[in-house]
């Protein structure tokens, strides 16, 4: 099993991490020609979502992606990355991948100031350590979407079939619970052992 | 306060493999924006425009702030003194997301810099070497960048604090655990931070690269020297072709070993800022703070 990294901009370096420390191999999808490298899953990082989505664009890896998406390659999406997914952003006209039918709302709870961390129920895995930075939550859900976890009654994470996707950044934590929920998802895609 | 630094540092994280550029209108924010930066940096005039004007720089009238931060969605950072610990306040009081206690502007305090740790908002610092980095990282700085020389196109003090910043961290990681408390006596910083750079051989916040960064080829030399992200200031507002060259540095950035991509990057960006030599220059910013 391989795991390709967004590594355009943000924070691909603790998704790297959380996978050392889970020890699955991993690849950094930076341009185009990275797509050849052959991946079971993708994984988009925090950051800034403006940059991320320009760059996939302009380096030539948006298509692609977006294709492998919709063919059912497992995805874990995290800030940044769940709104690149969305089908909708209710504050910005911009739209990326739209494979995940949920409307966002981009830097819902603020500035820099309005970032938090807390702990709480993630359906299936008890509670877990959620670091909220700048970050965006969703405001609706169209039907077939499993909502997997809430805080202060806003949606924060999603499944909806091969796409995991959360507000805060489990990878910024040392709970490796979502990341091994996630190579779960690939080894059930494919079939190969982790 | 101790969630709240992690939080700060963190956001810290989420900038890295981007470029903070330096914006003095809200257009010249969303022009940045469109780039592909990843945050910008309010400030009334660029440093390259403070150098040329000389007189006491301060920090940028708030409403001026306020509108850039109206402009765009990513993160805005503006510019205090050192030392002038309520002009911070009043960048906190408009929620800033980042304060950059910043050589480029005229020091208020000639000794001691701001008491970070009593402030919610996070701070990034500028550093030559890497006692100034945790001198700084002690008194609550986030993020450190290097100093560089800043509003003058010219690279070769960004590579220098770079360079003597990564032999520096190399040096303390190769020494004998006896040997580290003589260093933090030396360096004049805590213990617990010549240990963090010992047992980790990094700074325990992100570095960005900052002052005299010019052309995409820049932005990648301070990558591959070891620089986490890049702040571009006078660099592409004092260019022909700002929207072009920003984003061709942001590429550069995320493919910074990429030759053949920067090469084309680097093509027809119209004409770079001027620049000054360091040996034409009378003020050293980077001699301010240390």
């Amino acid at each position: 099993m391989v795991v390709a990294v967004l590594a355009v901009q943000g924070a691909f370096a603790e998704h790297e991490r959380m996978l050392d420390k889970l020890g699955i191999p991993y690849v950094e999808l930076r341009k185009k020609e990275d797509l050849q490298k052959g991946y079971d899953g993708i994984i988009l990082p925090g950051g800034e979502s403006t940059v991320q989505g320009k760059l996939l664009l302009e380096l030539g890896m948006y298509d692609a992606i977006k294709q492998q998406i919709k063919a059912g390659m497992p995805v874990l999406a995290t800030c940044a990355g769940l709104i690149l997914l969305a089908d909708f952003i209710e504050n910005d006209d911009r739209e990326y991948f739209k494979t995940l039918p949920v409307t966002v709302k981009r830097n819902a709870y603020g500035r820099q100031l309005g970032s938090f961390h807390t702990e709480q129920e993630f359906k299936g895995l008890g509670n877990i350590p959620m670091t909220f930075i700048r970050a965006p939550y969703i405001t609706e859900v169209s039907e077939g979407v499993e909502v997997l976890a809430k805080v202060d009654g806003n949606i924060v994470a999603v499944r909806y079939q091969n796409q995991l996707a959360m507000a805060f950044h489990p990878e910024l934590d040392e709970d490796e619970r979502i990341h091994k929920c996630f190579v779960q998802m690939i080894t059930e895609a494919s079939g190969t052992r982790p | 306060m101790e969630n709240r630094y992690k939080l700060n540092k963190e956001l810290a994280q989420m900038l890295k493999g981007g470029v903070i550029m330096d914006v003095t209108t809200p257009e010249q924010a969303k022009i940045a924006e469109a780039a592909g930066a990843c945050a910008v940096m309010a400030l009334e005039r660029i440093p390259a425009d403070i150098r040329a004007a000389g007189g006491v720089s301060r920090m940028s009238d708030p409403k001026m702030i306020k509108g850039i931060q109206n402009a765009v969605s990513i993160p805005v950072m503006a510019k205090c003194r050192i030392g002038h610990f309520v002009e911070a306040q009043l960048l906190e009081a408009i929620e800033i997301d980042y304060i950059d206690e910043s050589e480029v502007l005229s020091p208020a305090d000639d000794v001691y810099h701001i008491d970070k740790t009593k402030f919610k908002v996070p701070f990034v610092c500028g550093a030559k070497d890497l006692g100034e980095a945790l001198r700084r990282i002690s008194e609550g700085a986030s993020m450190i960048r290097t100093k560089g020389e800043p509003g003058t196109g010219d690279v070769v003090q960004a590579v220098r604090h770079m360079r003597k910043m990564n032999s520096e961290i190399a040096k303390i990681k190769a020494m004998r655990e006896d040997e580290l408390f003589n260093e933090a006596k030396l360096l004049q910083v805590p213990y617990d931070l010549v240990l963090y750079v010992h047992e980790n051989g990094k700074l325990p916040v992100v570095n960005f690269a900052a002052g005299g960064v010019a052309t995409p080829a820049d932005a990648a030399l301070m990558m591959q020297l070891g620089a986490e992200g890049v702040f571009v200031g006078s660099g592409i507002f004092k260019s022909g072709n700002p929207e072009k060259r920003a984003a061709a540095i942001v590429k550069s950035v995320t493919n910074y070993t990429d030759a053949s991509l920067i090469a084309s990057l680097s093509e027809d960006l119209g004409e770079a800022m001027v620049g000054i030599n360091e040996q034409e220059i009378e003020l050293l910013m980077a001699e301010r703070g240390k």
